[in-house]
């Protein structure tokens, strides 16, 4: 089975689960006076749920276009899954590990450390080396995007570690 | 008009709205410039600056400045390296890149550049005659209408995804409606679907959504293909920048002509500047005769500047169903919606008899954008070309970090960041599948609003009736239904003939 079909399968089982919770969970929450309303809050999901499970059906099972037309904005360069492995995967996910762990590391490191952290090793698993350039062009660039979001637009970002402020 | 034209001059022609403007129009050329990043991504990223800003005027002036300029940044990495930045400029490579192989990259940028800004000043032009009247006629729809004009909207993008393509789109668009159903409900304080889950109260954030579905996919695909958006080292020198009269004459009727097809397509929910400078490019190929139509596709100017003016001209015919509806036809001008709702404007047909000085000061920075873009640009582009040649090291990681700001700097919540990855290998997985992710976003911004309106009409008419007692609510329903049933029964029937088996009819 092609992986559109799987996620049409997921869809429609995200549907049903969905449409659950609106038919069957929601309305015995909802006050008396406003069950005399014409329209709930479960009313629009309702819809939504039954018109999703009908889509996804349809996507799930129609049989497959003989000429698939090609995404016209990137045929040229557009990436086949089923030969992931040929990409550089490796660093797709390191990068995604990355994100992960500056997002978890922002409140505690603050924002210069971990900013600092992320764009000099986002930079080497991608395969620079020149450690030199690398941190201090991430140190300069986390120092003036920090200046600009604290300073020109005000939004408060803390710059050191918990401890620190 | 002509007191809103003025009313729209003072409010735009201050120091620092025209500051916005070109500061606008360089971000949005440079950033656009780079391959994989379209003019979603790079508006998604300036959100935050422009809420920054407080006042919506400068923020709409900014927004729309980077959006020509992404557009315009494109058609320059379409025509230097064959690495088209935004899918609208694709059809500029065509026969850009072969005058960059010839040597007459200059020439070709003089071109493309020249061709926008027509495109751009006659979209403007038009959207000046045709908003007001479409806001006057707007102005009449109830709340039932409105109901059925989303669903119109939202059947005409599923519509326009291409063949095989509808059912996908269609889903997308339920997705994106069911996940704007997340957190507190229009009609009453009651969360829904929030599992209990304190961060999801008040519902997804749009732009942590706007990242994932664009921006973290795009940047994903460059890390997993290098050969994305490699460089062939034509962008060596640029110079001769210069058009002789005679070219001039020549490229004069394609630009007026794919102006005016531009901005209708663009007017068209779904269709926006990719569809529009396809179209451009091929109606043009069609009209050209002998030697000049065989030289399309070899570096033929006329070929150079039609995808070119139809591309600008559609951008600013998205902004009309977005200025006098507030319905977005597509994923950027979505995107300006979902920041101008941040900044407590309603685009809509009130906005021009409550804010004339919003929707004339945009109208007027079009015009203003367009001149920057072409004095400003014209002698920089070889040195912002430069740029091209950063090492993806160092470029990658500083798409990401920007992706993450983006979503950060509006909530000051680190939550935000994990369902911003969490999204984003979804969008990513969803790409691979060929699902188009911007029905997915419109689906989410219209979803409220379509509620909201669907409760209205619900409460106003006692239950379904109102379907059936206002005929303009089930026109709209049907054209809607007829948007998403016919090309799926054309399909059907191309595919049986290709099977042998509807021969007959």
């Amino acid at each position: 089975m092609a992986l559109d079909r799987w996620i049409a399968l997921v869809f429609v089982a995200l549907c049903c689960v969905y449409g659950y919770a609106a038919f069957f969970t929601m309305d015995h929450l909802l006050p008396a006076i406003l069950q005399r309303n014409p329209i709930w809050p479960s009313t629009f999901p309702k819809i939504l749920s039954v018109l999703g499970v009908i889509v996804g059906l349809v996507v799930l099972l129609s049989p497959k276009a003989k000429t698939d037309a090609p995404d016209t904005s990137s045929a040229a360069d557009a990436i086949d899954h089923r030969r992931l492995g040929d990409y550089n995967l490796g660093q797709a996910l390191a990068l995604l590990v990355l994100m992960v762990a500056y997002a978890l590391a922002l409140r505690p490191i603050g924002f210069l450390g971990a900013t600092v952290l992320f764009l000099a090793l986002g930079g080497f698993i991608l395969g620079e080396r020149k450690l030199h350039i690398l941190i201090p062009v991430a140190a300069v660039a986390a120092g003036s995007i920090w200046y600009l979001v604290q300073e020109v637009l005000g939004i408060f970002l803390r710059p050191w570690p918990a401890f620190l402020i | 008009m002509l007191e809103g034209l003025l009313l729209g001059l003072a409010a735009a022609v201050t120091p620092f709205n025209l500051v916005m403007v070109v500061l606008g129009c360089v971000i949005g050329t440079v950033i656009g410039m780079l391959p994989g990043l379209g003019p979603m991504s790079i508006i998604a990223i300036m959100i935050p600056v422009a809420i920054g800003l407080g006042d919506p005027t400068a923020a709409l002036i900014l927004l729309s400045g980077v959006y020509y300029g992404a557009i315009f940044g494109g058609s320059t990495s379409s025509i230097l390296l064959n690495a088209p930045g935004v899918a609208g400029t694709v059809a500029t490579s065509f026969d850009g890149y072969p005058m960059a192989q010839r040597g007459q990259a200059g020439k070709a940028l003089t071109i493309a550049a020249i061709a926008s800004f027509a495109g751009g000043t006659i979209g403007a032009i038009l959207l000046m005659i045709f908003a007001p009247a479409l806001s006057s006629v707007a102005l009449l729809f109830h709340s039932a209408e409105y109901f059925a004009l989303m669903v119109v909207g939202l059947s005409a993008i599923a519509a326009f995804a291409g063949t095989g393509q509808v059912a996908k789109a269609l889903m997308m668009t339920i997705l994106g409606l069911i996940m704007g159903t997340v957190g507190e409900g229009a009609l009453s304080n009651m969360p829904r679907f929030t599992f209990g889950l304190m961060e999801l109260q008040s519902g997804f954030s749009f732009i942590t959504l706007a990242m994932a579905m664009f921006a973290l996919p795009e940047a994903l695909f460059l890390v997993l293909n290098p050969a994305r958006g490699a460089q062939s080292g034509a962008g060596s020198a640029i110079k001769d920048l210069h058009i002789t009269k005679d070219e001039a004459r020549k490229i004069a009727p394609v630009i007026g002509r794919q102006s005016l097809q531009g901005f209708f397509i663009g007017v068209l929910p779904g269709a926006g500047a990719t569809i529009a400078s396809f179209l451009g490019y091929a109606v043009e190929r069609n009209i050209a005769k002998g030697a000049e139509q065989a030289e399309f596709g070899k570096g033929s100017i006329k070929g150079l500047a039609a995808p070119e003016s139809a591309n600008n001209a559609a951008c600013t015919g998205s902004f009309v169903p977005l200025l006098t509806l507030g319905i977005p036809g597509s994923g950027t001008t979505a995107i300006l919606l979902g920041a101008l709702i941040a900044l407590n404007v309603t685009p809509g047909p009130r906005l021009m008899t409550d804010e004339p000085d919003v929707f004339w000061a945009v109208i007027i920075s079009m015009y203003i954008g367009n001149l920057v873009l072409l004095i400003l640009n014209l002698p920089l582009i070889p040195y912002i070309a430069k740029l091209l040649t950063i090492p993806r090291a160092y470029l990658i990681p500083f798409i990401l970090f920007f992706t993450m700001m983006g979503s950060y700097i509006g909530q000051n919540n680190a939550t935000e960041l994990l369902i911003l990855v969490g999204f984003g290998v979804v969008a990513t997985i969803l790409r691979f599948a060929d699902y188009p992710l911007a029905p997915l976003l419109i689906g989410f911004i219209l979803g409220t609003m379509m509620e909201d309106n669907f409760a209205r009409a619900m409460q106003l008419y006692r239950g379904f009736g109102f379907i059936l007692e206002r005929p303009m609510t089930l026109a709209l329903l049907i054209l809607a239904a007829a948007l998403v049933f016919v090309p799926a029964y054309r399909a059907r029937r191309a595919r049986l003939r290709q099977a042998g088996v509807a021969d007959g009819d």
